[in-house]
């Protein structure tokens, strides 16, 4: 092929695609903003997003006008009852039938890793909330997704570093024996011998575990002073209620715990829970914007709102923002311009998306309060300081994104 | 120190007792299920559903009635049997004559259709019930801080599954029963009202589940999820004492709970799977399980 003709396909090539390229960014697909919800609506990590989560997102929807640019939003949902399989047929299946243009949600991290490799497939775009693994945007980041509320780097990061230097430096780990347990152990073990602490036993239990006792007791014979909860949902609330039967708060010992949720702390109640340090990525009652969201949340569901709700909230306002700014809901696009703006608002401070897709935002070390500190019944947590976007969440000099060079 | 298999004896000696407790709640929830199954010939999956029941009416009795503790361990088996009545009376007796498998899944919908109704007013995070002020605290037994309410459990489970072996195998009542269930034509003949025995008798093996229930709301999260959980390893239990076999019921969840402790100790990750080891051992040695009767 001689030169010439070379550059004049290539020319065409190219102006073909941008042609394509801007008609698709200049319109809205199907004349509506479709986002599909995938969530745990009935099982063990129901109340922490499930309901509460899409009526969040109904809310902002709401807040935002219910259309962009004239083009209506509509919201679909669906229990994806902590299966990758059913969680990914899901999403293929809204891809397949309904064109959605956004999946929220997204919670048990084993469905998310499964159903954003099914967004990724199809250039869809998805934004995870309720997942704890941060992995999500190390060795299984997608330029089709973004992470939103959390994940285990900060919780191991802020909580461990914290009881270290408190004087906490010799752990008895308990973890729940799957790969989001082990990693959140391996995290925390880091975290505690790079401040000069040591790990001196622990033990695997099952997934999931209804008596803790035998555990508890294996903690309590161990010596050390910090009993380590690498596990989550049900499991953490039941190893803390058993701890507190068998005294070890008394006995000299201290509970750390490393992934617990507002409905958590609420259902085992102050009397169990109190003293309690935890990261959270954000606390309802912590300033005046967080309480004025919050209450409105609360007047629609009932309860206070987790980190997790609340995150869907500013998510999906930040999506429909850009959305609107751009005047296209071209996943890949709209990617690109959410990650252009800073993210501040009552749920993130100093937030912004990286390239990996992290939404780094500050954290928050909190206590769980005493009963007597505790003026009503959703007043749990003192938050005493606060973890800076930069530093809370994995380096992207320690990544494994293959977005990251 | 004197060492047990690498475990200090203090250690050993604690699991153990732990794993007695745990059994004594096996014992009670399989020995329920025994009976039914054993008189009844119902496969009752909604046992686990009923130990649910059994929590949540203490807990909303507490809440909503001020019915404390040792009233609820009178009244929410009363409640929550009754209702088992008049759930064998409208549905049960219906398919009385089918195969098992009706009954089976009857009972597995209705469990299902208790704990989503539940789930969708309560969530699943569950909530607290607070141990009776009389049994906080606990004793320093030498080898380990044992709370004075899980002592309190090996004994009230230990004396109900006492009595329930000793009415249905010693006393006049339980003769009826027995026979009632073995020809219930001939019965009748003698006169003895044996439908009503029947829907007496699953009212009993469901009280047995809700007093469980009570006993647990104190020890764990009370919540819809809380019997489901529970079920399998109580069906197993069950399996490997012999469907239908009382004493076998109550030896074998106290074995169980015994095994599974001392799995906690040395090989934790397994502590959820021993039981069902020991359930295929038993099925391919003794099919009819430990103490049933080859049929």
């Amino acid at each position: 092929m001689t030169f010439i003709k070379k550059t004049l396909v290539s020319s065409i090539a190219i102006a073909a695609t941008t042609v394509m390229a801007a008609s698709a960014q200049a319109e809205i697909s199907d004349g509506e903003v479709r986002i599909g919800y995938l969530a745990d609506m009935s099982g063990t990590y129901r109340d922490l997003a499930g309901p509460g989560g899409l009526e969040a997102l109904r809310m902002a929807v709401e807040d935002f006008g219910g259309s962009v640019n004239g083009a209506a939003i509509e919201i679909f949902s669906a229990d994806d009852r902590n299966s990758a399989d059913v969680g990914a047929n899901t999403v293929r299946e809204w891809y397949d039938t309904r064109n959605v243009d956004l999946v929220a949600g997204l919670v048990a991290s084993s469905v998310v890793i499964a159903a954003t490799r099914v967004i990724e497939e199809n250039n869809g775009l998805g934004i995870v909330n309720g997942a704890a693994a941060s992995s999500v945007t190390n060795e299984h980041c997608t330029l089709n997704h973004i992470h939103w509320a959390y994940d285990t780097y900060p919780l191991a990061n802020g909580t461990a570093r914290a009881i270290v230097d408190q004087g906490g430096d010799s752990w008895f780990m308990l973890t729940a024996d799957y790969a989001f347990g082990h990693a959140l152990e391996a995290d925390v073990t880091k975290v505690v011998e790079e401040n000069g602490g040591e790990v001196i036993g622990g033990v695997r239990h099952p997934f999931p575990t209804d008596d803790f006792s035998s555990f508890i007791l294996q903690a309590q014979g161990s010596g050390a002073k910090i009993l380590g909860l690498a596990n989550a949902g049900a499991d953490t609330v039941n190893a803390i209620n058993t701890a507190s039967q068998f005294g070890l708060v008394e006995s000299g010992q201290q509970l750390a715990g490393l992934l617990v949720f507002l409905n958590d702390v609420y259902a085992m109640g102050l009397d169990a829970t109190q003293g309690l340090l935890l990261t959270t990525g954000w606390y309802w009652n912590m300033d005046d914007e967080a309480r004025e969201w919050s209450e409105r949340y609360y007047e629609r569901v009932g309860s206070m709102p987790t980190m997790v709700q609340a995150g869907i909230y500013s998510s999906t306002i930040h999506y429909l923002n850009t959305v609107e700014e751009l005047g296209s809901d071209d996943p890949v696009a709209v990617r690109a311009a959410m990650a252009e703006k800073p993210v501040h608002d009552f749920f993130s401070r100093n937030g912004y998306i990286r390239e990996d897709g992290r939404m780094v935002h500050d954290m928050y070390l909190a206590r769980v309060k005493s009963p007597d500190q505790a003026t009503h019944d959703w007043d749990l947590y003192d938050v005493l300081t606060t973890i800076p976007a930069d530093e809370a969440f994995r380096p992207l000099s320690e990544s494994q994104c293959k977005l990251i060079n | 120190m004197t060492m047990i298999f690498g475990v200090p004896l203090a250690v050993f000696m604690g699991q153990l007792l732990l794993g007695l407790i745990n059994g004594a709640f096996y014992a009670l929830l399989s020995l329920g299920l025994a009976v039914i199954f054993g008189l009844l010939k119902i496969v009752n999956f909604a046992h686990g559903a009923m130990y649910m029941l059994g929590a949540f009416a203490t807990l909303l009795g507490m809440r909503y009635l001020g019915v404390n503790y040792w009233a609820a361990l009178l009244l929410a088996p009363l409640v929550v049997g009754l209702f088992g009545m008049l759930m064998e009376r409208v549905l049960l007796r219906r398919i009385g004559h089918l195969d098992h498998l009706y009954g089976l899944l009857l009972t597995f919908g209705l469990a299902l259709i208790f704990e989503g109704t539940l789930v969708n007013f309560f969530g699943v995070s569950g909530a607290r019930y607070p141990t009776p002020e009389i049994l906080q605290g606990g004793y320093q037994t030498g080898f380990m801080f044992l709370p004075k309410y899980r002592a309190w459990v090996l004994v009230a489970a230990l004396g109900v599954c006492l009595f329930t072996w000793y009415m249905i195998e010693r006393t006049r009542l339980g003769a009826y029963l027995r026979a009632g269930t073995e020809n219930p034509a001939l019965m009748q003949a003698f006169g003895v009202n044996v439908p009503l025995l029947i829907t007496l008798t699953y009212g009993f093996g469901v009280a047995l589940a809700a007093f469980a229930g009570v006993l647990a709301a104190p020890l764990y999260p009370v919540s819809p999820t809380m019997g489901s959980n529970l079920l399998i390893v109580v069906f197993a239990v069950v399996v490997i004492g012999g469907m239908g076999s009382i004493l076998g019921a109550v030896v074998t969840g106290l074995a169980m709970g015994l095994i599974e402790g001392l799995t906690k100790v040395y090989y934790p990750e397994a502590a959820n799977t021993v039981i069902f080891l020991v359930m295929i051992l038993v099925l391919l040695l003794r099919p009819a399980g430990l103490f049933g009767k080859e049929a």
